[in-house]
């Protein structure tokens, strides 16, 4: 029992002892942070996913709290609320950015676009883009193994078995940069994420001359320029044989996505405008509507080629819902010499 | 019997081909010649579409001292300088010549006579192989001439002929050795003199036993020139592990060379392309190319000229198996599978397997079991298991540390792993982005000095 008892005494004794040498060095090489380090932190998603190009959350949230200048910082996860919170709390000036969406610019599905070849080696499409061109004849395509899907840390990418491509959830997505970064061929992009994540895009990146393409992929960019032709923000330019939509010009009017010989051009979330509208209906001209008449009536100003009047009839478009029914939708034309929506050049 | 003192793996050899002599492939009509087949910066082309060129013309010139010159394989007309795909599929800058005739470059002395005397200084020798654009033809490419040029402060001891030839299946340098044993010891000759050099071994791995007995009694009317044979041992004909198992010493680990342990490599058939251009002003437009393979009707050794679509060879030698799964550029342990039969044979082109049935299939990779077999194979004392792991969860900075930049990709790990894993794809994914990243620092490092 003695022993018992001095034992228990002496850890005592031993632990108070420790404590008081320790509380005392505590201070002694107590280190000075800013206490807004830590609120920042708080403030921050969490997910130290590293797509603010700092190791995580806490280096970004030193960045914030230690520069003067926070406008070329930005947390893609946390986005323009998270930032304005931030800048608000610091008393700092936030970056402003519109959300982004990472997107994949191929459309080559098994089905489209034939493998020539089968690769055994270790699968990764970095290791498979040191080696060779890769399981099919295009040599700018996905390659399907999904190092993108490995490095998202939001599950917002998932290789889809039947078309060997990958998918991108837009609502999981934050933009971090992780499969940008990840992709060997540089097919990934980010994008302007529209709301209900609407978008059009080009889903190509192969810069093959058309003949090529067209032997490669059945859904390849061959560089034809129609889109370029159609687009009447000037937002789509051809380089090098292929096209390329400007997301910040892009206004969604889908009218390069009928044009599109190969179906190249990527429509999601809405419907396609309708094919060939053949002439407007007899009854809307009489009307004359100034703006916007039904939830399924576009108006078009008598200069139907100036960019501004297109701008507010795709946004009477997307005000009034009416993308949901295109097949619906009733072109009505102020003016006889105006043509339908289709040929506008 | 010597060896290196590390690692190492004996594959099965499969020297199909050992004892077929040399033959000359007929001249090809159409040639496609890459710029860049050398380490380096790919050469600069000096022909246009339409120009005439005549067999051994320069053609593209070297870009800077690491480089190599490129020479017309035939004589004919460039048709185009474009960039066309090459056997993995990736485009590269290539000039495609049409054949027409067989029209040489006059200075070019074609007899086959033995030319023994060599009067020429050191200089004057690195020069001609260097105008000559010879590299090293066991695989690795490297320009002959920068090899050769020793750098000050540094000195050769002795010149090392690599006769190992550890590749399974592959024996253009063994023929080259046993039909074309003299010519080569007169380029070795030639090179110990460019490098001042008074002692040249010759190794060779102890399952050509013809080819030692040939050089060994040839090697009497040389001075200085010794014959080694070796154990069989793959990969022997590494640089380090040849110095390793002839001198006995290290090279030391990245950026280090050969020349710190006083050696200078060269390659067995590299030193036959020596002594012709030297001797006889002979471009290097040719080569002896193994086509090879268990399910090949005739295994052959063909001299070929560079540019020669594989197809080509392929035909020559019966024709593609039916049940051919991969036909590789080089052997079957450090050649790359092609996807594109039409590529050309290029400086670099020792040999081409192909692979048919079970054989080219790889196995289903298991899970590590950490049996460690791949680290006891490593022939450069790295720990493959632990480079690929870190490769594949991408810390660059870790696998540099673990001195993957050391690894030289011969593929004894992979080829023992009894978990079939993919080892050296992911350290040869992790060697490259490493490189770079050690590239790019560099770089940044550069202007402030």
């Amino acid at each position: 029992m003695e022993v018992l008892f001095y034992t228990i005494l002496t850890l005592c004794v031993l632990g108070v002892l420790a404590a008081v040498i320790l509380y005392f060095v505590a201070q002694k090489f107590k280190v000075e942070e800013d206490p807004r380090i830590d609120e920042v932190e708080k403030m921050l998603p969490g997910a130290n996913c590293g797509g603010c190009g700092f190791a995580g959350c806490r280096g970004l949230s030193e960045a914030l709290v230690k520069r003067d200048d926070i406008s070329a910082l930005f947390c893609p996860v946390g986005g323009g609320d998270t930032m304005k919170a931030v800048a608000a709390y610091l008393g700092k000036a936030a970056a402003e950015k519109e959300p982004q969406t990472a997107t994949i610019r191929c459309g080559g599905t098994c089905e489209k676009r034939p493998r020539t070849n089968k690769f055994d080696g270790a699968k990764s499409c970095a290791v498979a883009a040191s080696l060779y061109v890769g399981e099919t004849g295009c040599s700018f395509g996905c390659l399907g193994y999904g190092d993108c899907a490995d490095v998202c840390t939001f599950g917002a990418i998932t290789i889809n078995p039947t078309t060997g491509l990958p998918e991108v959830d837009p609502d999981k997505c934050t933009a971090c940069g992780a499969c940008v970064k990840a992709c060997p061929k540089h097919i990934i992009e980010l994008r302007k994420k529209w709301p209900k994540n609407r978008a059009v895009y080009v889903s190509c990146v192969s810069k093959d001359k058309g003949a090529a393409v067209m032997k490669a992929c059945k859904a390849g960019c061959i560089g034809c320029g129609k889109c370029e032709k159609v687009c009447p923000f000037g937002a789509i330019t051809v380089e090098g044989n292929l096209a390329y939509i400007d997301p910040q010009k892009c206004k969604l009017c889908r009218k390069c996505v009928n044009e599109c010989p190969t179906g190249a051009i990527k429509l999601v979330g809405m419907d396609p405008l309708p094919k060939a509208p053949k002439a407007a209906p007899a009854a809307a001209p009489a009307a004359a509507p100034k703006a916007v008449e039904g939830p399924a009536t576009i108006a078009l100003k008598a200069s139907g080629t100036n960019p501004l009047s297109l701008l507010n009839a795709k946004k009477a478009v997307m005000d009034s819902k009416a993308d949901k029914s295109v097949e619906g939708t009733v072109v009505a034309l102020k003016e006889s010499g105006l043509k339908p929506l289709k040929y506008m050049r | 019997m010597k060896t290196f003192p590390m690692g190492g793996v004996h594959p099965q050899e499969n020297k199909l081909s050992r004892a077929k002599a040399i033959e000359v492939l007929p001249l090809p009509e159409v040639v496609q010649i890459p710029l860049g087949q050398h380490i380096g910066a790919p050469a600069t082309a000096k022909v246009a579409k339409g120009d005439k060129v005549l067999t051994g013309q320069l053609i593209a010139e070297a870009t800077g001292f690491m480089s190599a010159n490129i020479h017309s394989p035939i004589s004919g007309t460039v048709q185009s300088v474009d960039m066309v795909e090459n056997g993995q599929g990736l485009r590269q800058m290539m000039i495609t010549i049409k054949r027409e005739g067989d029209e040489w470059v006059e200075t070019i002395d074609r007899s086959t006579e033995l030319k023994r005397e060599c009067t020429l200084e050191p200089a004057a020798i690195i020069a001609k192989i260097k105008d000559a654009g010879i590299v090293g033809m066991g695989g690795a490419t490297f320009p002959t001439h920068v090899k050769l040029s020793i750098p000050p402060g540094k000195k050769a001891e002795c010149l090392i002929i690599n006769g190992v030839e550890c590749e399974p299946y592959l024996t253009s340098d063994h023929r080259t050795m046993l039909e074309l044993g003299e010519e080569m010891l007169v380029g070795v000759e030639i090179l110990m003199k460019a490098i001042g050099v008074d002692k040249a071994i010759v190794g060779i791995e102890n399952n050509k036993p013809d080819a030692i007995a040939h050089l060994t009694e040839l090697a009497k009317k040389f001075k200085g020139v010794e014959i080694q044979p070796l154990k069989v041992m793959y990969p022997q004909g590494g640089e380090k592990q040849l110095i390793a198992a002839v001198t006995g010493r290290q090279v030391p680990p990245p950026p280090a060379l050969p020349i710190d342990v006083g050696a200078v490599v060269c390659n067995a058939s590299t030193t036959y392309a020596v002594y012709r251009a030297v001797q006889k002003n002979m471009p290097l437009i040719e080569r002896v190319v193994t086509l090879t393979g268990k399910g090949v009707k005739e295994p052959k050794n063909l001299l070929t000229r560079m540019g020669t679509p594989i197809q080509t060879l392929i035909d020559a030698a019966g024709g593609l198996p039916e049940d051919a799964g991969k036909v590789i550029n080089g052997g079957p342990m450090m050649g790359r599978a092609m996807i594109n039969l039409a590529s050309p044979v290029t400086k670099g082109c020792s040999g081409i397997t192909i692979m048919s049935g079970q054989d080219a299939e790889r196995k289903e990779a298991g899970q590590c079991m950490k049996c460690a077999k791949c680290v006891s194979a490593c022939p450069m004392g790295l720990e493959p298991y632990l480079l690929s792991k870190l490769s594949k969860k991408r810390q660059w900075e870790a696998v540099e540390a673990e001195m993957i930049t050391s690894c030289i990709e011969c593929g004894c790990c992979q080829s023992t792993c009894p978990a079939y894993l993919p080892l050296l794809d992911w350290v040869r994914l992790g060697k490259q982005t490493v490189m770079g990243l050690i590239r790019a620092r560099m770089a940044a490092q550069a202007p402030k000095k």
